[in-house]
């Protein structure tokens, strides 16, 4: 992969590799509470079966995990756990915050024991609001998900080192950065890349605000 | 205390293994954390177990992680608001969460909801015991590495939820109960298909004790592992299924007076005498073949009638103290609802099955096998919500 660690991929490669990667996602279940269980409906019952999509519910460990679904509410006492399990996912990596809880605190949202949002832990790429959302709403989440991973700029992924993507993709979007993590001085020198832009932006399923 | 025979081989034996434990050789132990994010624990439950070899020398489960401080909360909402908050303490029957508190707060008031909405209630409440144990039971065979029941349970188990939904608008937590009877009358051709999908359970229930109840493998797990004695049972205030395989025969269903409508059908309360893993699943099976014979029998017996009674705009509970509890497809739920004449309750304290049923869990895994550990959380079967609440 010495491409890679230059930083620069033909793009019909790219392409390549970022549709066989959207199809085969390993999804790390954090099933914490009610929404749990209808992540359980989505991926494991024969009415929605999410194997269609080309996700796979089975990993042994985060280890050999692609992209994690944390569902339900996360308290102050399980939020160490969810950023170490966050740590312990290899690059490159992404999170689905399923239901209010997860996205904001949910119908928790004055308690003194619950982390309002998972966000303020591990970068969210994809809010499914609802409480708890349909399984239906989770496999729409999962899709935008894959629509993200084909449009993204692989390289910038994969070498991920002193930034998160999420950051990386907002830095070179304020100009601060290029796509080599190099710091920019000049800010208008952005060179034009052939590569399509990443979308820096979480991804709200229905488009409305993370409830 | 009297035990069967299969009870006193494996309560000796337990006891055995602590005497052995301090008289063989020192080994060196271990500690071994199952969770707090395993499959058998349903939920984010962590139980530390010191291991001698293969043997559990103790064991404790660390509750807290699902802790969302729901007494507090009660505190700072409407008596309206509160149904909302405990659909998900078990969020598996989340119908049956609110009854208990509506119950008590309907008793502070001093009103009662019309028959027919203590008919759909009872109905409703079933049905949600029976999408609570279905699950169980298709849980069940995966905790011992059978795949195969899971998928069964969460295909019969959409019939049930797509019921529930049809007549509430929740598919999980229906939010539906209110003070004085129920949000709306049942949809057009509900009853109808309540029928067809009570008797698709019933073939569920026939599928999962052929598949799993009666395989060899399944029993050789199972029986006489994990034996909880009745006068156990008792000191740990066990309820639900967990006391009834023990073989005390104790139904809030049956026993207690309440609006409700169990008295209208015919149904059983089952006890089995060993005590064992195996008792507490057949319990559980026996339980929803019991639920969809009261859902079919209370489906007939529907009154006519309003589905509320007449209640002020902006409800303001009396002052009083009162307390309900039912029997939730977990085992007793109750709430003591504090009233001093405000919109919200003054103080709320839930009492939740899970917790005391897993307070026997150190007991009980004293001397078992590492294996066994998981069999026995599958079969003591407890959720997290209902625990740390």
């Amino acid at each position: 992969m010495g491409l890679v660690d230059k930083g620069r991929l033909p793009a019909p490669l790219t392409k390549l590799f970022n549709m066989s990667r959207s199809y085969s996602l390993w999804v790390y279940q954090w099933g914490l509470a009610c929404c749990a269980i209808e992540m359980g409906a989505a991926f494991g019952s024969p009415r929605y079966d999410v194997m269609r999509l080309g996700v796979i519910p089975l990993p042994a460990s985060p280890r050999q995990a692609d992209f994690v679904c944390v569902s339900g509410t996360v308290t102050d006492k399980m939020a160490p756990a969810v950023r170490r399990l966050w740590e312990q996912m290899p690059e490159p990596k992404y999170a689905i915050s399923m239901g209010s809880c997860a996205n904001c605190g949910g119908p928790y949202w004055d308690s003194y024991s619950v982390t309002k949002g998972v966000d303020q832990l591990i970068p969210i790429d994809v809010y499914v609001p609802g409480c708890p959302p349909r399984p239906e709403a989770l496999l729409e989440g999962i899709v935008l998900l894959q629509q993200r991973i084909k449009n993204e700029d692989m390289a910038a992924k994969w070498r991920g080192d002193e930034f998160t993507t999420l950051q990386r993709t907002r830095a070179v979007e304020a100009g601060e950065v290029d796509r080599d993590g190099e710091l920019i001085s000049d800010t208008h020198s952005v060179s034009e890349d052939p590569m399509p832009d990443p979308d820096p932006e979480p991804i709200v399923v229905g488009g409305g605000p993370i409830e | 205390m009297t035990l069967t025979d299969r009870q006193q081989l494996s309560y000796i034996a337990s006891q055995a293994a602590d005497a052995r434990l301090n008289v063989e050789l020192e080994t060196e132990g271990m500690t071994l954390n199952i969770g707090p994010q395993h499959p058998a624990t349903h939920g984010t439950l962590r139980i530390i177990c010191r291991l001698d070899g293969e043997q559990v020398i103790w064991a404790e489960p660390s509750a807290g992680y699902m802790h969302r401080g729901y007494e507090k909360l009660t505190e700072v909402r409407t008596f309206p608001q509160v149904t909302t908050l405990v659909n998900r303490i078990d969020w598996l029957g989340s119908f049956a969460n609110e009854v208990p508190f509506i119950l008590a707060a309907e008793k502070l008031m001093e009103i009662e909801a019309p028959p027919r909405a203590q008919v759909i209630r009872t109905i409703l409440f079933e049905l949600s015991r029976i999408a609570n144990v279905s699950l169980f039971l298709g849980d069940l065979g995966v905790q011992m590495g059978a795949v195969t029941p899971v998928f069964l349970a969460f295909r019969d188990r959409e019939y049930v939820l797509n019921l529930i939904e049809s007549a509430t608008g929740g598919r999980f937590h229906p939010n539906f109960d209110r003070i004085g009877g129920l949000k709306d009358d049942l949809p057009k051709g509900w009853i109808d298909e309540a029928r067809q999908s009570v008797k698709k359970l019933m073939q569920f229930c026939d599928t999962i004790e052929d598949l799993l109840f009666g395989n060899e493998i399944f029993q050789s797990r199972m029986r006489g592992i994990g034996v909880i004695p009745a006068e156990v049972a008792k000191d740990y205030g066990l309820s639900g299924p967990n006391l009834r395989a023990s073989g005390v025969d104790w139904d809030l269903r049956r026993d207690q007076e309440l609006p409700m409508a169990w008295d209208k059908a015919d149904w059983k309360v089952w006890t089995h005498p060993d005590g064992d893993s195996w008792a507490r699943c057949w319990i559980r099976l026996q339980e929803t073949r019991e639920s969809c014979k009261i859902v079919e029998q209370l489906l007939d017996q529907i009154p006519a009638g309003p589905v509320m009674t007449k209640v002020p705009r902006i409800i303001k509970v009396p002052a009083g103290e009162a307390w309900v509890s039912t029997e939730n497809p977990l085992g007793e739920m109750g709430y003591y609802v504090v009233s001093k004449g405000d919109l919200g309750p003054f103080r709320v304290k839930i009492r939740s099955a899970s917790f005391n049923n897993i307070s026997v869990v150190p007991w009980v895994l004293k001397g078992v096998y590492v294996p066994d550990v998981i069999t026995i959380l599958a079969s003591l079967y407890f959720i997290l919500g209902d625990i740390d609440r």
